[in-house]
């Protein structure tokens, strides 16, 4: 096989990439023949995936060339000229597809992202799904798909616009082993359809790579191997052994010899009896029975998804049993007892200790929690014991996973348990790494008389154990000893007999070859719309189907809305006020009945004394203590000057100084009234008419009501429009953007037109909240409201995509928008303080946002009358902010990962 | 006895945690530093720099007196725009207020036959237009009465009124700000550490972790109540000190310890709503929408962004059950008005007794969202 001689081969030159410190890939050359099946082999973190991401352009090189389809993939022209031609199919079940929509809804997305006109999409979606045995399952959710279900509807995703390089992460990891089979077989019937096409794969299953053409095994960045497998197996027992000796440079290690068991007590450590778990109307246990005896080491081996971990959690007491039971030494399984869990050592499924402490920081707070008398003797031994010493300074999340899994054994032994289970222990761990950490296992189950329950999806480690127990779909498929369970089946290996139990089971779906045949031309010539609104569709399929989000967006400004207009009112009556009455004469009876009488003041019982008023004042009980002299009544009559000391409640000092205003002009009407009814010289020399414009009886819900959408309509659509974007690029569905023919504009405007809408509503349901619940009449135009509404929207959303671009995740983006849209809009926009209050800065920050604008416009529609003459400057500016913000937004925007 | 030393340990180890990470920490030290100077000196919520003019039609020594009459901090200068557009100008948004004196002003003073001027108040200027229209008012009629009382056209009024602002005398606003600043970041922060520490531990596997074990759902949610609360505590007490005392220099009135033994209370009940929010919430991403769905209606309602007295009587009521009100509320008397706990102990029993509800409905619900998880 000579590589060089086809032209369109994959050349990598020189390769390195680095993450912060860390050499993912350190001068990595490579040619790579084109048309085969390319397999990577080797366990996490050697840098398979870093490369392939970096051959489809889904990430961006750092140093070195790298020919992909005959042009280099880091010209960012001939990137997207080949896109069309690449199809992707990221690590981890169903990364890039979305849990939120269905089978077949997901297929079409991707149809649509590579312009295909709706008769051939129909077409391709029924040969493919009928090719995969997807065909009965097309309505079900994508996140309700078993393991090896989402790898086909992923492939078949892939598949749809025929790529001419199909690039697989990790494809069949944690897929039952039928499924996998399945999985080869139809990348096979490809093959055998399109000669041409080219699939990279990589894999941690090393035994999967014998039936590939040609395999390059990779450690530490660099490939330690490339040529075909039987070159690489050579004298070995198998291609793992054949990584180990590669990896060692030395003689083949082996794995360690299964010693004897001491000794096999008769009576069940772990029983199970008919263990059924139910999660609504899905059974993830199915009356499971089992039995484990002392010192054994049991074997669970299943897919992922197949009920394990839930019914080691049952074990555990982590969860109850729907029905049956579960019994450790003979005792029913107690949630409460506490007694029960010291007898358990649990090592859950992904490394689940604090990563911020050290190692000696985790082994530590173990011991005290299991309150072991001899600690630090205890965290010594273990220490040494698991090789952990040299580490014991470093900070867990640090540490390499094998390492980690030593420290997860060493935590989940410390208190010295009689059972240890473990769920999926080793996986991701290198071959080298996990010989070690079975060795511990064998040594506390043969010297100790630990009984270990393990669950693990590699056939290797179950080889391992003394008994081994299938479970598929929530059952238990048979159980005994790997030998017994090869014999009945006359298998030639555990996965053999693992394969006929499970077809046994359950008749297998028949694959093949998708028979696409496309009638006339293909369409597709406005694919940038097409692709706009295909980001457009999913994006509000996914909102409506998240009950929070949905919640957030249309009852969250609703909620907020009739909080502040009825929190914020700022019209203050019914205070309750004291007097302290020293004359007692009509008089002063006269003043008290002044202010009692309004409907600012309610009186309280009269005081005795001014201590008494005081300490009533900061009890917060009266808001205001009148004391009229002992000589007010005949002072006044006398003609003499006589006072009042009003003492106002001023901690708050807005309303303080309401307050004060409100005694000050009950004060003058009293002298009025005095002035009338004894003829003198007038006390009142002019009058003052204060006219509250656009709302004349100055309720402030008047003023409240349609100033609040300003910032509702900012903060609300901002935060969930940049959720959306960060959300993506979390669950990893970003890479669809990364490696499809999506420009950033067809991106961010796609996820953008459904949250425009939703602010649209929520701006219509504002406007009539204020109409109708809280009787503010529209009194000005409501066209240019309406344009102007949507300008503004379109202007917020538009922020959201901009912080989004600046974030890592969605509690940053949601945290960051909330604060950069609520903070200027409220400091800035006239909220509280009129813009034409605020000072240099301020002001000028105010004319760029804009909330400062939409408040003057609804605002002015609502209460001023104003129509589209006066409001045509607020409409000009709102327009600017929307393109600009994208603009940002899209050159900020990364078309590739790191 | 070794129950509760778990607790301790388990608290250490969350305090351990957050000194690890640096995004809370961050955001702990921004908020109790810089977040509460700059709301404090920020936003001034009486007049401030309102914006006013005149169109005066009188153009005689007394009219011209009156627009001599309103100065900074509170006003702009006055600006003197034509007879008739006042309402123009208030439309586009320059001015909050606009002064019409009528012609013949000065005269009809004199002659007493009592001439009105009128004042245009922009009502859609909420905080600035009422307290602004009495400003306005008085300044103008103590200004006309001491004309009046001059040319002897005015006899000085029978009664006079001594207008005493207790607790605040200067009318200061900074300490007022500074302190509801504090409390809000208490709220929020509380909330939200606690929280995020529950959801982290969910979304990182370690709370199956930490269940196998012997311990309860219980010891774990109280070890990282007592934990954030210490944090939170410490931190507020620090700010108290060096931020509102020092850099602000608030003088708080009342015992600081009382003070914080009223926070106290509060955290209790606000790390209970963390944990309660995180029960909800199924991923930190809906723990965020959530906490501002949640908590910013506390802090409005709560008496510190405007007074209870506004809500309308069934709100009043309503807002009784916010923990967040009585916290404001016995916070402000003992901050501002120097109150002890004979004062206060109402409000401390709310809270003990609202904090109790809410952290047993936490737990039941943190026991039963952990034990249904798959």
């Amino acid at each position: 096989m000579n590589a060089r001689a086809n032209p369109s081969s994959f050349r990598i030159n020189r390769v390195t990439h680095r993450y912060r410190k860390h050499v993912a890939l350190d001068a990595l050359s490579l040619d790579l023949p084109a048309g085969k099946l390319v397999g990577f082999i080797g366990p996490d973190g050697v840098g398979k995936s870093t490369l392939l991401g970096l051959i489809t352009g889904a990430k961006k090189l750092q140093t070195g060339t790298i020919t992909v389809l005959d042009g280099p993939i880091e010209d960012t022209r001939h990137r997207r000229r080949i896109c069309p031609a690449i199809a992707f199919m990221p690590q981890g079940l169903g990364r890039n597809l979305y849990a939120e929509l269905s089978v077949r809804e997901n297929l079409e997305f991707f149809s649509r992202l590579f312009g295909q006109g709706e008769a051939e999409r129909d077409t391709r979606i029924a040969a493919l799904l009928s090719a995969t045995g997807l065909a009965p399952f097309e309505d079900r959710l994508m996140g309700k798909l078993s393991g090896g279900m989402k790898q086909k509807l992923g492939l078949c995703c892939a598949l749809i616009h025929d790529p001419k390089l199909l690039v697989l992460d990790e494809p069949t990891t944690g897929v039952d082993p039928l499924s996998r089979r399945q999985f080869w077989a139809l990348i096979e019937a490809i093959r055998l359809e399109n000669p041409e096409l080219s699939v990279l794969v990589s894999t941690a299953y090393m035994e999967e790579a014998q039936s590939f053409d040609w395999i390059i095994a990779m450690d530490a960045g660099r490939a330690l191997f490339q040529g075909k497998p039987e070159d690489l197996r050579g004298q070995a027992k198998d291609l793992e052994a054949a990584y180990r000796r590669l990896q060692a440079r030395g003689e083949p290690q082996g794995a360690p010899d299964q010693a004897p068991m001491v000794e096999i007590d008769a009576s069940p450590v772990i029983t199970a009896r008919g263990l059924t778990r139910r999660f609504g109307d899905f059974t993830a246990v199915d009356h499971v029975d089992f039995e484990i005896k002392r010192g054994e080491i049991f074997g669970f081996l299943g897919s992922n998804g197949c009920g394990k971990s839930t019914t080691m959690k049952m074990l555990t007491g982590l969860l109850p049993a729907s029905a049956g039971e579960a019994s450790l030494f003979g005792r029913p399984v107690d949630a409460h007892s506490r007694e029960m869990r010291r007898e358990i050592g649990y090592m859950s499924q992904a490394f689940s200790l604090y990563g911020e402490l050290t190692v000696y920081q985790n082994l530590r707070l173990h011991a005290r929690i299991f309150a072991i008398a001899d600690q630090e003797l205890r965290i010594d031994e273990l220490a040494d014991r698991f090789g952990l010493s040299t580490h014991m300074d470093t900070l867990a999340a640090n540490l390499p996973l094998g390492i980690k899994q030593r420290l997860s054994l060493a935590v989940a032994v410390i208190h010295r348990p009689r059972v240890l289970i473990l769920d999926e222990p080793t996986s991701g761990v290198d071959p080298e790494a996990r010989d070690a950490f079975w060795a511990l296992l064998l040594e506390l189950s043969r010297k100790e008389g630990v009984t270990i329950f393990v669950s693990t999806h590699f056939m290797g480690e179950a080889e391992r154990c003394d008994r081994v127990s299938f479970m598929h779909a929530g059952r238990v498929l048979a159980e005994g000893t790997p030998e017994e369970l090869i014999a009945a089946d006359q298998a030639d290996s555990l996965e053999g007999a693992f394969i006929s139990i499970l077809e046994a089971a359950e008749p297998p779906t028949q694959v093949a070859a998708p028979d696409v045949t496309i009638d006339g031309p293909k369409t597709g010539s406005w694919g940038s719309l097409s692709r706009t609104l295909a980001y457009a569709r999913r994006e509000t399929v996914e909102v409506m189907r998240d009950g929070v989000r949905l919640a957030f967006a249309f009852l969250g400004s609703a909620i907020l809305m009739l909080v502040f207009c009825f929190g914020i009112t700022l019209n203050i009556d019914e205070l309750s006020f004291a007097v302290l009455d020293l004359s007692q004469g009509p008089e002063s009876r006269a003043y008290i009945s002044e202010i009692a009488g309004s409907r600012y003041f309610e009186p309280t019982p009269p005081l005795e004394s001014a201590e008494e008023g005081r300490a009533r004042l900061k009890a917060g009980d009266v808001s205001l203590v009148v004391e009229l002299p002992p000589d007010f009544g005949r002072k006044l009559r006398a003609g003499e000057p006589t006072e009042v000391l009003a003492t106002v409640d001023g901690a708050i000092p807005f309303k303080g100084e309401t307050v004060e205003g409100y005694v000050a002009g009950l004060h003058q009407t009293f002298l009025g009234m005095l002035a009338q009814d004894s003829g003198a010289k007038p006390t009142e020399i002019a009058r003052i008419e204060p006219r509250f414009r656009y709302n004349q009886s100055f309720e402030s819900i008047a003023a409240m009501a349609p100033a609040m959408p300003a910032i509702l309509l900012i903060m609300l659509p901002a935060v969930l429009m940049a959720v959306s974007v960060a959300r993506e690029r979390e669950l990893g569905s970003v890479t669809n953007f990364y490696v499809t023919p999506t420009t950033r504009f067809e991106f961010l405007i796609g996820k953008q037109l459904p949250y425009i809408a939703i602010a649209y509503v929520n701006f219509l349901l504002l406007a009539g909240m204020t109409i109708f619940l809280f009787g503010v009449p529209l009194k000005g135009d409501p066209v240019p409201l309406a344009v102007g509404a949507f300008l503004y929207v379109w202007a917020t959303t538009s922020y959201g995509l901009l912080i989004a671009t600046m974030t890592s995740s969605q509690v940053a983006a949601t945290f960051a928008t909330a604060i950069a849209s609520v903070v200027p809009t409220i400091q800035f926009s006239g909220l509280l303080q009129p813009v034409s209050t605020l000072e240099g800065g301020a002001q000028i920050i105010g004319s760029l946002w804009p909330s400062s604008y939409f408040l003057h416009l609804n605002v002015g529609a609502f209460t001023k009358g104003l129509g589209w003459e006066a409001l045509a400057s607020d409409i000009l500016a709102l327009a600017c902010f929307g393109p600009a913000f994208t603009l940002v937004a899209a050159l900020s925007l990364r078309a590739q990962e790191k | 006895m070794r129950r509760v030393s778990c607790i301790f340990w388990l608290g250490l180890k969350e305090m351990m945690s957050l000194r690890r990470d640096w995004v809370m920490m961050a955001l702990l030290v921004w908020s109790f530093t810089l977040s509460p100077l700059m709301e404090a000196t920020g936003v001034a919520s009486s007049v401030n720099n309102a914006s006013i003019a005149f169109a005066d039609e009188d153009n005689s020594p007394l009219s011209r007196a009156l627009a001599a009459e309103f100065f900074a901090p509170e006003f702009q200068p006055v600006v003197q725009i034509e007879p008739g557009s006042g309402a123009a100008h208030m439309d586009a948004g320059r001015f909050i207020f606009v002064v019409a004196v009528p012609p013949g002003f000065e005269k009809d003073v004199r002659a007493g036959r009592i001439p009105e001027i009128q004042v245009l108040i922009d009502a859609t200027a909420m905080e600035q237009a009422g307290i602004g229209a009495n400003y306005i008012t008085n300044i103008l009629s103590a200004e006309i009465n001491r004309f009046a009382i001059g040319a002897d056209v005015l006899a000085p009024p029978p009664v006079e009124i001594i207008l005493r602002s207790a607790f605040n005398p200067n009318r200061d606003t900074v300490r007022f700000a500074g302190i509801v600043a504090l409390i809000g970041q208490i709220m929020w922060l509380t909330t939200i550490l606690t929280g995020a520490a529950m959801i982290r531990e969910r979304e990182h596997g370690t709370i199956e972790h930490l269940l196998a074990m012997p311990l309860d759902p219980f010891d774990i949610a109280v070890a990282k109540i007592w934990a954030n609360a210490a944090v939170v505590l410490i931190a507020a007490g620090l700010s108290l000190t060096f931020v509102m005392q020092g850099a602000l220099g608030i003088t708080i009135s009342g015992s600081k310890t009382l003070f914080l033994l009223g926070t106290a209370l509060f955290l209790f009940t606000a790390t209970a709503l963390g944990v309660f929010l995180a029960t909800i919430a199924r991923s930190m991403a809906q723990f965020a929408l959530l906490v501002m769905l949640i908590i910013l209606p506390m802090l409005m309602l709560s008496g510190g962004e405007t007074p209870i007295e506004g809500q309308p009587e069934w709100l009043q009521v309503g807002t009784l059950i916010l923990p967040s009100r009585h916290y404001m509320s016995a916070s402000q008397a003992i901050v501002f008005k120097g109150a002890g706990i004979e004062t206060v102990w109402p409000e401390f029993l709310w809270m003990a007794l609202l904090g109790a509800t809410l952290l047993t409905t936490s737990l039941l619900r943190f026991r039963k969202s952990v034990v249904h998880e798959s």
